[in-house]
């Protein structure tokens, strides 16, 4: 058995008990010749919570993940996971980790069950993986082959087989990308489940409704480099641009009413429908709106309050439209 | 070790599966032998030493399955393997991602033996098949061909980008070496332009040395065969440690 002398930081604040840093990644470098792939990431993984890293295509989340996996070696940069170097303890970190790769596949003929049976077979002490198929609801697949599973399917087997090392750390990679919305559903709730029950998970996405509604905490990149990285809530709130107001009104305003309600937020006025623009930091907007529309008799209908979503800060601070 | 086996066992089920491996390797070369045998018969011949068709035939369609499971088995599946991110996912195991290379190569060697032993079965059963060498000899010959041209798979394997170009590359190289080289048709047949071209052909040694040694010809005779194939073992392992690429 190996020593591992895990990073342990100062005690966390809101739990008080011992947080451990499970990856610690500093100055991160990989360039494939002239491309930087990765420039100076930074980051740190706690254990017990759900990490995304999001960006675009070419962002360079997967060339990190292959580099905390040990699949590819950095240029530089330090790169601790489970408090051992990807690149010198390999070994030890495929026998402790989870991963399910992109790009990566099982022979279409070999059934569910094969698979299960055989990975299993890769551990000296592997979980029951005839309990991981209930548990991901592939016991009507076990002799199905690998390619006759839906999209949704062959994710979850990737998952069984992520979970057969009783892993401390799970990598996910792209997950869900292709899946049709009920599948997606459950496979977050499959990883919320897998996460309560004390495993770290680190997984990259395109989809930022899937960030947002399932990580703990969220890095976003663009061209190699980190532009933020904080809780989904936290990054909305600083990165966001601002709650807007929505309704529609029967006849024309006047300007006694355009100029009260530029006091509070930008106005932008299509035909009938009217936008009010405030930004993140002014709680009372809803309410100074409908007073105003109370006080100067404005009939009104329609009216609705829309939030920022990691999709507007993504895009705010990535600068462009998600490549997929 | 355990993996090692549970591999083999898994990739043995694998080929059976694949109807296209299954047929090329066990029953093509036996639907061979019965059509040759029934026109021919195995009635002993001058232009073959005396020997009958289906008696050069079992060692020469021996020569066929070694060179259809290496370069065409071996080559896609590896290919396949490694197209499809099979070798990657390995990679992110404890286990060496080199156990399903050689329990590829296990399974193959043992489906090719199986193949020759149906040839030899059949030979017997239905046409009284003749053999006159060593059985031990045989087997040698058999796996140092065999091995050689597996390493000349793994070459393929390692410079095919896909597995379809695999496919594609595997037959263009295998079928005119499959009819010049003697294996799918006998080599006392061919004119002697297309014999000195086939001497250019690595099945050919193969296809001599098999034959020779089915006959009981001694190792001695057959030395320049054993040399080019020791050196297509040799430098193809070299060559694709060199070329062999896990992703």
């Amino acid at each position: 058995m190996q020593l591992r002398v895990w990073q342990e930081i100062s005690k966390d604040k809101s739990w008080g008990k011992r947080m451990y840093m499970v990856i610690k990644v500093q100055g991160l470098c990989k360039a494939y010749g002239a491309t930087v792939a990765v420039d100076e990431v930074d980051l740190d993984v706690q254990e017990g919570e759900i990490f995304g890293m999001v960006g675009p295509n070419g962002a360079g989340k997967t060339t990190t993940i292959e580099c905390l996996e040990g699949l590819r070696k950095p240029d530089r940069g330090q790169v601790t996971v489970l408090g051992v170097d990807p690149q010198q303890e390999s070994h030890f970190l495929h026998l402790h980790t989870g991963m399910q790769l992109q790009l990566s596949n099982l022979p279409d003929r070999m059934k569910v069950w094969e698979a299960l049976d055989l990975y299993s077979s890769f551990y000296p002490k592997a979980a029951n993986w005839e309990e991981l198929l209930v548990q991901l609801g592939l016991e009507e697949k076990r002799n199905t082959p690998f390619g006759k599973l839906s999209g949704g399917q062959k994710q979850r087997l990737f998952i069984a087989l992520a979970l057969l090392p009783n892993p401390e750390l799970i990598f996910l990679d792209e997950l869900t990308t292709g899946l049709d919305p009920q599948a997606r559903h459950v496979i977050w709730d499959l990883v919320r489940e897998v996460r309560s029950h004390g495993k770290t998970i680190l997984l990259t996405t395109h989809n930022m409704e899937e960030a947002e509604r399932l990580c703990d905490r969220v890095a976003i990149l663009d061209h190699g480099r980190i532009v933020a990285m904080d809780t989904p809530t936290e990054l909305i709130r600083s990165q966001g641009c601002g709650e807007s107001l929505i309704f529609s009104v029967d006849r024309p305003l006047t300007t006694e009413f355009i100029n009260a309600m530029e006091q509070i937020g930008r106005l932008d006025i299509q035909g009938e429908r009217v936008i009010v623009y405030g930004d993140s930091n002014q709680s009372s907007m809803v309410k100074d709106v409908v007073l105003l529309l109370s006080r100067l008799d404005v009939p009104f209908r329609n009216l609705r309050s829309e939030q920022s979503t990691l999709e507007e800060v993504f895009l705010k601070l990535t600068g462009r439209e998600m490549k997929d | 070790m355990k993996s090692l086996l549970k591999m083999t066992l898994m990739e043995t089920k694998l080929f059976l599966r694949e109807p296209v491996g299954f047929f090329f390797t066990l029953i093509f070369p036996l639907m061979m032998l019965f059509l040759f045998g029934s026109i021919y018969g195995n009635i002993p011949s001058k232009y073959f030493n005396g020997q009958g068709t289906v008696d050069i035939s079992v060692p020469a369609y021996t020569a066929m399955i070694i060179a259809t499971t290496s370069l065409l088995g071996l080559t896609i599946t590896v290919t396949a393997y490694r197209e499809n991110g099979i070798l990657r996912r390995l990679r992110t195991t404890p286990i060496n991602p080199f156990t399903i290379l050689v329990a590829q190569v296990i399974v193959l060697f043992i489906m090719t033996l199986l193949g020759m032993l149906l040839l030899i079965v059949a030979g017997k059963l239905v046409y009284n098949l003749h053999f006159e060498g060593n059985a031990l000899s045989v087997f040698m010959g058999f796996v140092l061909s065999i091995l050689s041209f597996f390493s000349l798979g793994f070459i393929l394997s390692g410079l095919m980008p896909t597995a379809r170009t695999a496919q594609v590359v595997g037959m263009v190289i295998l079928y005119p070496m499959l009819f010049l080289s003697g294996a799918g048709f006998p080599r006392e047949l061919l004119p002697e332009t297309i014999k000195k071209i086939a001497n250019f052909l690595p099945l050919t040694y193969v296809v001599t040395l098999l034959r020779g040694l089915w006959v009981g010809d001694p190792w001695s005779r057959h030395l320049t065969d054993v040399l080019i194939l020791s050196v297509i073992l040799v430098v193809g392992v070299l060559i694709s440690i060199k070329t062999f690429r896990w992703e």
